[in-house]
């Protein structure tokens, strides 16, 4: 079975999400489809041939046309360009999808995400593939209202979703979610009781990751049942 | 002939061309990755073992730490396409561990706490290419980055190297560990670009 293979790939539209963020919607040539939680790899190449290359998450619903959300890194080198440079008709080459391990598939498990800042992109793509009554709870830490990505989406989603924000940086007056830093007592408040079995999965920084993590261990969660992806020096 | 990305200039790597495989870019920071969270063994009850020889060796980490070792620098390549140069380590070498065993296999595959797993053919871990490594820059290695042992596997993408190692398994066959049976490439040669599953 061959690997995944660079794809021409065109912009097709850009959505403005947040002052630093921007969703690519893209038509690659030849994209396989996808699942929920993987990435692609993005390539770049410049006129004298130079080349760049980054993973970023597919943000869009498994059997959806492909988008990716972006997060402009300030020493990144590929972010600048596909934030504020490219735009529609612009082109550059895509593989994927990669990934095995953080994916989603709906067994009618509880499902616990936890999301920092641009970590949210791959759980919105399993938030987006999914349908019916499994229940689903989204804790997602951003710094401030305005950096909350898909703010209106997540809202206009109550049903099977339950999501708590809490923002680290500044609140807005009259607030009522959480005001700071994921700890063991926000886990414990917003969590799935363990018995419940929920698949869990985790993105953002490693630092996030790994203070989630541990939280939910000291929980009662199995680590085997907590998928984490974290963000090292791979965006950009 | 690729695609030219209107308007992309790129930020040219300072780094010496001939050390950076293809579609890497130099790090100065040392990123963490990993799958699930970070395990925290203590010392008293580790062990490293070697299975699947004549017979099973193993060694405390009072013996382990007692073995020759050796200072290593290497350059290392992450396959989410970060690369470090010239990172400094203390270990033991598998020459070293593999001479204490008696057995024909052409494979292993390294186990891990937290269960991760990944598969090497013995030709490349042996003559002075692999070690289990306790020390990163002159200090014990930290959990976050596999500690108090990982194996270092430098010539290969970085997942090979694989974190909280707690022994190594000899094999007649190539098991396809962990990331090689999510999508990721068997062998995992950098200068090859060998990143995923049919590269």
């Amino acid at each position: 079975m061959p690997g995944p293979v660079w794809l021409a790939t065109t912009v097709t539209g850009k959505v403005e999400e947040t002052p630093r963020v921007r969703t690519l919607l893209l038509n690659a040539e030849g994209w396989p489809g996808h699942r929920a939680g993987q990435h692609l790899d993005v390539r770049l190449t410049a006129e004298d041939g130079y080349q760049a290359e980054r993973s970023y998450s597919v943000a869009s619903a498994q059997g959806e046309p492909l988008a990716i959300t972006v997060e402009r890194l300030a020493d990144g080198e590929v972010s600048p360009y596909l934030v504020d440079e490219a735009r529609e008709g612009d082109g550059f080459e895509v593989r994927g999808p990669i990934g095995g391990y953080f994916v989603w598939e709906d067994d009618g498990r509880p499902v616990f995400l936890v999301g920092g800042g641009s970590g949210v992109v791959p759980l919105m793509s399993m938030i987006r593939s999914s349908s019916g009554p499994t229940p689903i709870r989204l804790l997602y830490s951003s710094r401030t209202l305005e950096d909350v990505i898909f703010r209106e989406e997540l809202e206009a989603r109550r049903g099977g979703l339950k999501v708590f924000h809490t923002l680290t940086r500044a609140q807005p007056p009259g607030w009522t979610g959480y005001g700071r830093r994921i700890d063991a007592e926000l886990l414990r408040e917003v969590a799935f009781p363990a018995a419940e079995r929920p698949h869990v999965f985790v993105c953002g920084s490693t630092r996030f990751v790994d203070t989630a993590a541990d939280g939910l261990v000291a929980l009662g969660y199995e680590p085997e049942s907590i998928r984490t992806e974290r963000f090292g020096a791979t965006g950009g | 002939m690729p695609l030219i990305s209107r308007g992309f200039r790129g930020r040219r790597s300072e780094g010496p061309p001939d050390r950076i495989p293809p579609g890497q870019h130099l790090v100065d920071d040392f990123p963490v990755l990993s799958a699930g969270p970070t395990p925290h063994t203590p010392l008293e009850q580790w062990t490293f073992r070697i299975e699947g020889g004549a017979e099973p060796v193993s060694w405390t980490w009072e013996e382990f730490t007692a073995l020759p070792s050796e200072e290593v620098t290497a350059d290392i390549h992450c396959v989410t396409k970060w690369s470090k140069l010239d990172t400094v380590w203390r270990g033991v070498s598998l020459d070293t561990l593999l001479g204490r065993v008696q057995h024909d296999a052409s494979y292993l595959t390294a186990f891990c706490d937290g269960g991760y797993t990944t598969n090497l053919p013995l030709e490349h871990v042996t003559d002075d290419k692999a070690w289990v490594a306790y020390d990163y820059d002159g200090e014990p290695l930290e959990s976050e980055h596999g500690g108090p042992a990982r194996l270092l596997v430098p010539h290969l993408y970085f997942w090979k190297s694989a974190k909280w190692v707690r022994g190594l398994r000899l094999e007649d066959e190539n098991e396809p560990g962990f990331w090689e049976s999510n999508g990721y490439h068997i062998l995992g040669d950098p200068w090859l670009e060998q990143r995923y599953w049919g590269d």
